[in-house]
């Protein structure tokens, strides 16, 4: 589904990303740890498609399409997710209208009609439910003024309406406490299916208890230095990443 | 000639014809007086720094119209608010329409000011309230007043809520073109009275038209008046407006003016406290693109005690758009215990528009919460990459940024049917359908 070769990427001159290769397949679930400023997060904004990231080497392909020239709402039409680690807040948009937004957005350059009004509403309460969101909280303002972890469920929420193919959490465990990442990570397991895959960027293996990982990979000066299991991150857990950085 | 020299003469012309005019000779020759002296205001005055009616006084504009036009409501319906129940004032290149108006003498006199004018029974409405809130020495309102003889006419009388809006609209048609228009309102709510207002500027062509409009609006005691100010115009209508509002105690006058479009439209608002206890709000959107101006200048005069004023003016500029926004808020010695919020945000969707904002602060009482913020910016980068990993392309996405950011000022808007036709005409600017209503 994801097939990242060689990739170098960077943003202000800066090439941060130092020759990625990663291959994500449908019903998968990849883990990619590391440690501060291992390029974690940048790969997850490139793979998103971020205007001020360059690639300047390698290619990014996602379903057998090069994306490279693809904007970021082009790559959210064809079903790549990005959970962002701080979602912007907007205030004056809703967390429903934002939605309803989003999803007929998508539909139309699928072209698909507007959803119907009910059809709508009752997938926002089935996810809602689903993720134990108030339906006071649905009226407030886009991220604003919520807390680290409502941010994170909003987040997830919003991933479960639309559905994405291919579904990038960066660093969605922090800022969530012990019931609220339980609530989240089932949210996440639920759209495991068959053919969906799940990139979870996470700094501990905390999240990993919860959203089990086909495979691990660690990520150190902007390459992958080791890949294996999720003993891996148990191993990485215990052992602190410096054992990774000598070895590398 | 001078575009001051023509109005001189026409003044002569009209001061000698027959009309509602005749009541206020006295009045009307001070005025012209002023006007002779100052002239049109020069960029050399502080409050006209940033705006330059160069342009607009080259235009040779005449102040008779040649003919009475007819208007279809098929021509003019887009422009009046269909969807809710009001009273409407028309005008047609400055003549009343009776055909496309619904006036009053039931509970309220919502009416002409002409009529005002000649009828005895509104002599001491007249003689109390016209001419004296309006600031004499300026010389656009002295102009005004030299040539008074026609605007909308309200007087709700004590304990009256009015149920309807009242819709005040002038339309302006190719019949006469370079038409200087001086429409002159006065509106008056007596104690615990109620009054919704939507005023409307409208030229139907792309003809060079100048409006100056002054209105004069007292509330009294306890009274609430909830005022709009729909600005829409074509690229060639310029618009002056000045509006001068007295309250007394306990009275809450809100304003909200929505500019979006013409090619110089210039606000004066101003409001005067007679008694303490006092609530002014004036919010304000101003969305425009091309080569249009729009210039906002308030004036708060707090001048008892325990009082507030709320300001909150968005302005979005695109393109080569200027924009001007000058906050005055005085507070005098005895004025303690006032609060006095000022908020001024902007954005800047391109490189060549541009905002001159100002807050002017003159507070002589020592116990007072005031505080002013303006800010000129532009969308955030971080925001639209989010919205469009959402989906959202980015023209949506830049939309739906620009409408929330006016949001809020939206919000606060009573008459749904307004909120409705804004949230529409501002959705049609951005080029977005944003997919829902506010």
């Amino acid at each position: 589904m994801l097939s990242i070769d060689n990739l170098h990427a960077g943003c202000e001159g800066k090439t941060i990303l130092q020759g990625i290769n990663l291959d994500v397949k449908p019903g998968e679930v990849h883990a990619i740890m590391g440690p501060n400023g291992s390029g974690k997060s940048t790969l997850s904004t490139v793979i998103a498609g971020h205007e001020e990231y360059e690639v300047s080497q390698g290619s990014i392909l996602f379903n057998g399409e090069d994306i490279a020239e693809l904007s970021a709402d082009e790559r959210a039409h064809k079903g790549i997710f990005l959970s962002f680690q701080y979602p912007v807040e907007i205030p004056g948009v809703t967390v429903t209208n934002f939605i309803k937004t989003a999803i007929n957005q998508t539909r139309k350059a699928q072209g698909l009609e507007d959803m119907p009004a009910n059809e709508m509403l009752k997938k926002i309460r089935e996810k809602a439910a689903m993720l134990e969101i108030d339906s006071r909280f649905l009226s407030r303002s886009l991220n604003e003024g919520f807390s680290g972890g409502e941010k994170k469920r909003n987040e997830i929420f919003q991933m479960a309406m639309l559905e994405p193919k291919l579904a990038i959490l960066d660093e969605t465990d922090s800022g969530l406490d012990i019931d609220a990442l339980r609530i989240v990570a089932n949210g996440v397991n639920k759209l495991k299916g068959g053919e969906n895959a799940i990139v979870v960027i996470t700094h501990y293996q905390r999240l990993l208890e919860y959203i089990v990982p086909d495979f691990v990979h660690v990520l150190h000066e902007g390459r992958i230095v080791k890949s294996g299991t999720k003993d891996l991150a148990l191993e990485l857990e215990e052992k602190g990443y410096d054992w990774i950085k000598q070895g590398a | 000639m001078e575009l001051k020299e023509t109005l001189l003469s026409s003044y002569m012309a009209f001061d000698a014809q027959d009309g509602p005019q005749r009541k206020l000779q006295d009045q009307r020759a001070a005025a012209i007086e002023v006007f002779e002296q100052q002239g049109f205001p020069s960029n050399k005055e502080e409050d006209w720094k940033y705006t330059s009616l160069r342009a607009l006084t080259k235009v040779d504009y005449s102040v008779f119209p040649k003919e009475e036009v007819s208007l279809k409501l098929e021509e003019v319906k887009q422009y009046i608010l269909q969807d809710v129940d009001t009273y409407k004032i028309v005008f047609v290149d400055g003549i009343y329409n009776a055909y496309l108006s619904e006036t009053t003498h039931e509970g309220a006199d919502i009416c002409l000011l002409s009529a005002a004018l000649t009828k005895r029974k509104y002599a001491p409405i007249i003689k109390k309230y016209f001419n004296q809130i309006a600031e004499k020495e300026a010389s656009l309102t002295a102009l005004n007043t030299a040539f008074t003889n026609e605007g909308a006419f309200i007087y709700v009388p004590e304990g009256k809520q009015v149920e309807k809006p009242v819709q005040i609209i002038h339309f302006a048609t190719t019949k006469n073109p370079k038409l200087l228009l001086q429409p002159r309102n006065l509106i008056v709510l007596e104690k615990n009275a109620e009054l919704q207002v939507v005023e409307r500027h409208q030229s139907l062509s792309d003809n060079t038209t100048f409006t100056n409009v002054v209105t004069e609006i007292f509330t009294e005691q306890n009274a609430q008046l909830d005022y709009y100010k729909i600005q829409n115009d074509q690229s060639q209508a310029s618009l002056i407006d000045s509006t001068y509002i007295a309250q007394q105690k306990h009275s809450h006058a809100k304003v909200h003016t929505f500019s979006l479009g013409g090619k110089l439209i210039r606000n004066n608002l101003n409001f005067y406290h007679k008694a303490p206890e006092i609530i002014s709000t004036m919010k304000g959107i101003t969305l425009i693109e091309g080569e249009q101006f729009v210039d906002h200048h308030t004036l708060v005069h707090h001048a008892h005690p325990n009082s507030e004023s709320h300001q909150d003016y968005k302005g979005i500029y695109a393109e080569k758009a200027t924009g001007v926004f000058n906050g005055k808020i005085v507070v005098e010695k005895e004025a303690q215990k006032t609060n006095a919020f000022q908020k001024n945000n902007n954005i800047l969707m391109d490189d060549k528009a541009s905002i001159n904002t100002k807050p002017q602060l003159e507070i002589f009482a020592d116990d007072v919460k005031c505080s002013h913020g303006c800010t000129i910016g532009q969308l955030d980068e971080d925001a639209l990459f989010y919205l469009q990993t959402r989906g959202i392309p980015k023209k949506e996405a830049r939309g739906l940024l620009t409408y929330a950011f006016a949001n809020n000022v939206l919000q606060s808007v009573q008459i749904d049917s307004v909120k409705k036709r804004i949230n529409k005409l501002i959705a049609e600017k951005l080029g977005v359908n944003i997919g829902f209503d506010v």
